[in-house]
């Protein structure tokens, strides 16, 4: 508690609803019981904070702490893990952290670039890139073996970087009318998926999957 | 236990990513076996069966555990040699910083610089200069900032934005050599450019940063067998 209000003067977290970065912080934070101030951004129109916080990309998310921003999601996860360090996220030993370290943006990669274009690709395209989310989700499965999650007994690093998949992909695949799950081929990420239902703390961090495909649908 | 097992490093001379494994073990005084791939004759075994994923250079094994990606072996020489020098910031707020600007260099500035390599004709080629110029005035801001007046952005010693930028600095020169450039200059970029010699004299870094001319050489070897291939590669 008294880490807590060490250092939790002051937490803004400026996103949007629809980022799955944004989505993965805001659960870290909540995993961590960090108060925090959830400023909305209208990527149409971006606000000075956000300019001014975030010059070379001009993206979200961006993490305020005490006045000072920090940007990259992962990067974001990792300054948290740091500063709050109750419920570690990262492993420890150093090899799983390097583990953690190379895995995460490599699957991030192979699943974004895979699924971000289903709902408006053509036939061709499509194929290919339900090739590459699958060829992830190959990697993924091996690497839950004889695991309850990716942090192994508990929640880690990859579990929240991989958790928007379950609710994004969720989304194409009733917009595009795809399949990316499959129990058969991948029954331990199908398990896997299914243990945040139930979970209280994902349970208040659960985006309505009827308001992403409609924001998918408008784009479409 | 683990800091005394066996630790080798897979990389390729011309690589600044391998530069930076080995300025990190330097640093830490750590002793270390160099195995040169040579890629352009076919990859090793060993290297195949180290990083089957990307199958490329660097790759730290420790023992019999491979660790690949550049920052992430520095980030693991760094926690595991824990009592040598630090390299990553003690502030988390620094870290996040020092992690950015990596990751800047890596997916954006160094990336732009190889586009020279590809491009057709002498415009196309000073079309990307400006581009590179724009990410050192950027740096140039940075490094004011993070240094905060002392001679590295670690600080009083080279730490883990000096490893990640400074390994790029071979390359630099090779384009300011072939294209006629200066990108590092007392006008725009005074600091970075005192920065540089400082960096490459450090003794954690002269035995490892190639010799411009032998760059410049190797690069012409690689643009023309690149042309030749004439597919652009990432």
């Amino acid at each position: 508690m008294d880490q807590m209000a060490e250092h939790g003067q002051e937490v803004k977290l400026v996103g949007a609803w629809h980022s799955p970065y944004v989505h993965r912080v805001a659960w870290v934070l909540k995993l961590k019981g960090i108060a925090y101030e959830f400023v909305e951004e209208n990527l149409n129109k971006k606000s000075s904070l956000l300019l001014s916080c975030n010059p070379v990309y001009k993206k979200i998310p961006v993490l305020v702490h005490h006045g000072k921003p920090i940007v990259e999601s992962l990067f974001i996860i990792e300054y948290i893990d740091e500063t709050w360090k109750d419920n570690p996220i990262l492993p420890t030993d150093p090899y799983e952290k390097a583990m953690a370290r190379f895995w995460a943006p490599l699957i991030d990669e192979m699943l974004l670039e895979g699924s971000r274009k289903v709902p408006y690709a053509e036939e061709e395209q499509l194929e290919k890139q339900i090739q590459q989310v699958s060829e992830a989700m190959e990697v993924l499965e091996g690497m839950l073996k004889g695991k309850k999650f990716f942090g192994g007994e508990k929640i880690g690093f990859l579990d929240i970087t991989f958790r928007w998949m379950t609710i994004w992909l969720g989304a194409i695949e009733e917009v595009a009318g795809v399949k990316f799950f499959n129990s058969g081929k991948y029954p331990l990420l199908e398990d896997w998926k299914n243990k945040f239902i139930g979970f209280h703390v994902v349970k208040d961090n659960l985006y309505p999957m009827e308001k992403l495909v409609r924001f998918f649908k408008k784009y479409r | 236990m683990l800091k005394s097992e066996d630790v080798k490093v897979l990389g390729s001379w011309s690589s600044p990513f391998v530069m930076r494994a080995r300025i990190a073990l330097n640093i830490k005084s750590v002793n270390y076996e160099y195995l040169e791939e040579r890629l352009w004759e076919g990859k090793s075994e060993l290297l195949l069966k180290s990083n089957p994923v990307h199958k490329k250079i660097p790759v730290l094994i420790h023992g019999d555990k491979p660790i690949c990606e550049s920052l992430v072996i520095v980030q693991y020489i760094d926690e595991v040699w824990s009592s040598g020098p630090s390299i990553l910031p003690s502030d988390s707020h620094e870290r996040a910083t020092a992690r950015f600007w990596a990751a800047y260099l890596d997916e954006k500035w160094f990336p732009t610089m190889k586009t020279i390599g590809l491009a057709q004709g002498e415009d196309a080629r000073k079309a990307v200069i400006p581009q590179l110029e724009e990410g050192l005035v950027l740096l140039e801001e940075a490094f004011g900032k993070c240094s905060k007046g002392k001679p590295f952005f670690g600080g009083d010693q080279i730490g883990f934005q000096d490893i990640a930028f400074g390994c790029f600095l071979g390359w630099l020169r090779v384009t300011e050599k072939m294209n006629g450039a200066k990108l590092l200059s007392e006008d725009k970029t005074p600091a970075l450019l005192e920065w540089a010699h400082r960096f490459c004299s450090d003794a954690a870094v002269k035995d490892v940063m190639p010799e411009t001319d032998k760059l410049a050489e190797f690069s012409k070897m690689i643009m023309a067998k690149m042309r030749a291939a004439a597919t652009p590669k990432s």
